[in-house]
């Protein structure tokens, strides 16, 4: 095992040297400097507490090169994933910016670009922002992320706007066996309000790796709502990385869906950068065949009356295997904080499986927190009471499950994204009772 | 065995948890009829239901029944639903995130399909529905809530007559329908009764009361102790148990094993 991990991070940086340098020197100064924290860094192992449950050595087994030259997509191959509500749209595909498969329809006072493009015109406010909220200085991955970083999706939000329309961010996986760095840069400015939909596709059914890092800049009395879908080929491994920092009076909604992958990790951290913040984070992971679904998030409370509240879901099936870790810190000053946490866990057979492991660390003494976990199977009552209706054992099942499921899908508020991710779980109707 | 019988159930025996609750029924149900089924408590009255409605906490141990000629104990619950047997729940399950609606339609276009009849889409089944609130007084308001989550008690059985009149069974047993009921969802509840009723259909009411009785009347009454029947009459026997108990019903049968 070690001599695979070892040389791994080698490997996901092979070809990092031939990256154009930027005529910005500080980014490449950022590059240099992750570079170099990559290097000195190893990637995980399941000996890490943070990767107890997550065995990522079908990764470091797997054959991956970085992503060289852009795989021609067409406009039809991404049909399927278009949000009709959302048209302003940045498309990469395997981390390139794709201009023809994008569409923006402008308004004052947003920027919605490739992060290139963004560096040109408004390269002060990126530079002041760009790797601020990448955390951990010990997490191997985001270091390659940004080692790598050549382009990504850039929104700046600012003047009290409101973004009305919401802005999708799809991220395309084109060709099987690369690695890709998708990155993102969302910065909401005072008063001002967006939201904007991630969105990581893949246009084959191979693996491959999609390692991205996003930053979220939530302002003072700004809104950020921050959909967050995963529907990755289900040989993929992805492994996320987001920050969030919310000034006075900020609110972040968070909804992440996970569905794809054979291996995911998202690590969510939200941090409270004034008083009076409001965190919802909403997660959803579904699991079946052998996938894997891990998300870790972190709530830091680091100032009074900050109001978090989180739900997270795990429907697992199959030998599927859905992890959750959700630490909510609340520091020592952090009074009138008001944070509760539920982590509730559906399992559908008897080889899945989940591992729960709510964390809340208080080291203020006024304040207001809860947390509870569950792990259970669908109920037997509501199963014979769904039959005793004419419903299929399958389709009973089916509905419970579809029930348990939409409760986080229904708090997305993109109508066409709920009825597709609807369709996902729903029951086939009475088609087996003919 | 007379195979023209809605229902005919032959020397019924359950156990749940290893426990033996039924003990040898024996019960012949025709088309048009309304049955009473009495008893205290624990007389086996709620089992005898959920073995009829195929409670897979109950395991049948022998006998047989037959729903309109076919073998009633070898079908899963959704083929007796299909086939036309409701059982409207004593305690009807809460199930959070499905519509009352769109259950209903579920529940209606499988048990149509089942029978080999066309189903309805969401406006038509809408209009079919409409005219089912109607015809029971029941609040229209109850279809956009998520199937009984936090409904009244009496909100639970409305709602269980509503889902019975929607999918207009052969044969409908009803487990305590009536208890715990005000007059005015009582009357709702006799109401989907005698809507339901029909030369072609049937009724079962499990009950511990006579009230639901004054309203409908009912052409058997049976006494159910200790898992059987033990006795069986009219009208008249459900007014006689109201005024004497069930104790007199159980000493004469117990008279009549001896003799």
């Amino acid at each position: 095992m070690d001599a695979v991990t070892n040389g791994y991070v080698e490997r996901l940086l092979q070809g990092q040297g031939q990256l154009p340098a930027s005529p910005l020197s500080w980014l490449n100064g950022l590059r240099a400097q992750a570079l170099e924290r990559a290097n000195a860094l190893t990637v995980p192992t399941t000996r890490d507490e943070d990767w107890r449950f997550t065995d990522l050595s079908p990764l470091y087994k797997a054959m991956l090169e970085p992503s060289s030259q852009a795989v021609p997509v067409d406009a039809a191959a991404i049909e399927p994933w278009l949000i009709p509500e959302a048209d302003n749209r940045l498309v990469f595909v395997d981390g390139a910016f794709a201009a023809d498969l994008s569409a923006l329809r402008p308004e004052t006072g947003v920027v919605i670009a490739p992060l290139a493009s963004a560096l040109k015109r408004h390269g002060d406010r990126v530079q002041a922002e760009l790797g601020r909220l990448v955390p951990g200085v010990d997490d191997a991955f985001s270091a390659v992320n940004t080692a790598w970083l050549r382009d990504g999706a850039a929104v700046l939000v600012d003047g009290e706007r409101d973004a009305r329309r919401p802005i999708h961010l799809m991220f395309v996986s084109a060709r099987a066996g690369a690695a890709v760095y998708p990155r993102a840069l969302v910065v909401v400015g005072r008063g001002s309000r967006c939201m904007v939909i991630e969105d990581f596709v893949s246009i084959h059914q191979g693996a491959g790796l999609t390692n991205g890092v996003t930053e979220i800049h939530v302002g003072e009395n700004a809104s950020v709502r921050h959909i967050r879908l995963q529907r990755e080929s289900a040989a993929a491994f992805h492994i996320a990385t987001c920050g969030v920092r919310v000034a006075r009076d900020g609110r972040y909604s968070g909804v992440s869906v996970s569905l794809g992958a054979r291996i995911s990790r998202y690590n969510l951290q939200v941090v409270q950068a004034g008083e009076g913040t409001d965190f919802q984070i909403d997660g959803l992971a579904l699991v079946s065949g052998r996938q894997l679904a891990d998300t870790h998030s972190f709530l830091d409370h680091a100032l009074p009356h900050g109001r978090s509240r989180q739900l997270h879901k795990c429907v697992a099936g199959g030998a599927g295997h859905a992890v959750f870790n959700g630490k909510v810190l609340v520091r020592r000053g952090a009074q009138r904080t008001d944070s509760a946490q539920e982590s509730r866990n559906l399992l559908l057979t008897e080889r899945a499986h989940v591992d729960t492991k709510p964390q809340l660390e208080i080291f203020a003494d006024d304040v207001k927190c809860a947390h509870g976990a569950t792990v259970g199977q669908l109920d037997a009552e509501q199963v014979f009471y769904l039959r005793s209706r004419g419903l299929s054992d399958s389709s009973a099942r089916d509905l419970l499950t579809f029930a348990f499921a939409a409760q986080i899908v229904e708090r997305i508020a993109l109508p066409s994204v709920v009825k597709r991710l609807e369709d996902v779980v729903r029951p086939k109707e009475s088609k087996e009772s003919r | 065995m007379d195979r023209s019988s809605l229902l005919q159930v032959r020397g019924l025996t359950a156990t749940v948890a290893g426990v033996e609750i039924l003990k040898g029924i024996d019960l012949t149900i025709q088309a048009g009829e309304v049955h009473a089924i009495m008893g205290p408590n624990g007389s086996g009255k709620s089992t005898f239901a959920k073995v009829l409605a195929g409670h897979p906490a109950y395991e049948v141990t022998g006998g047989d029944a037959l729903f309109e000629g076919r073998d009633l104990l070898g079908m899963v619950p959704e083929e007796r639903a299909r086939a036309g047997l409701f059982l409207a729940f004593q305690y009807p399950v809460e199930v959070p995130g499905v519509t009352n609606s769109s259950f209903l339609r579920l529940a209606y276009n499988t048990v149509q399909g089942g029978r080999g009849r066309d189903e309805l889409d969401p406006l038509e089944f809408d209009d079919y529905v409409q005219d089912k609130l109607k015809l029971l007084d029941i609040d229209p308001a109850l279809l956009e809530r998520s199937v009984n989550e936090g409904f009244s008690g009496g909100e639970k059985k409305r709602n269980e007559i509503l889902q019975m009149a929607v999918l207009e069974p052969r044969l409908a047993i009803l487990d305590e329908a009536d208890s715990g009921l005000d007059i005015d969802a009582l009357r709702i509840v006799a109401n989907g009764v005698s809507q339901l009723r029909t030369p072609d259909n049937a009724v079962v009411l499990v009950t511990h009361y006579q009230r639901l009785l004054n309203y409908i009347t009912p052409d058997y009454v049976h006494v159910m102790d200790q898992g059987r029947i033990i006795k069986t009459g009219d009208r008249e026997l459900a007014l006689e148990l109201e005024g004497r108990g069930y104790d007199w019903v159980a000493d004469e049968y117990r008279a009549r094993q001896v003799a």
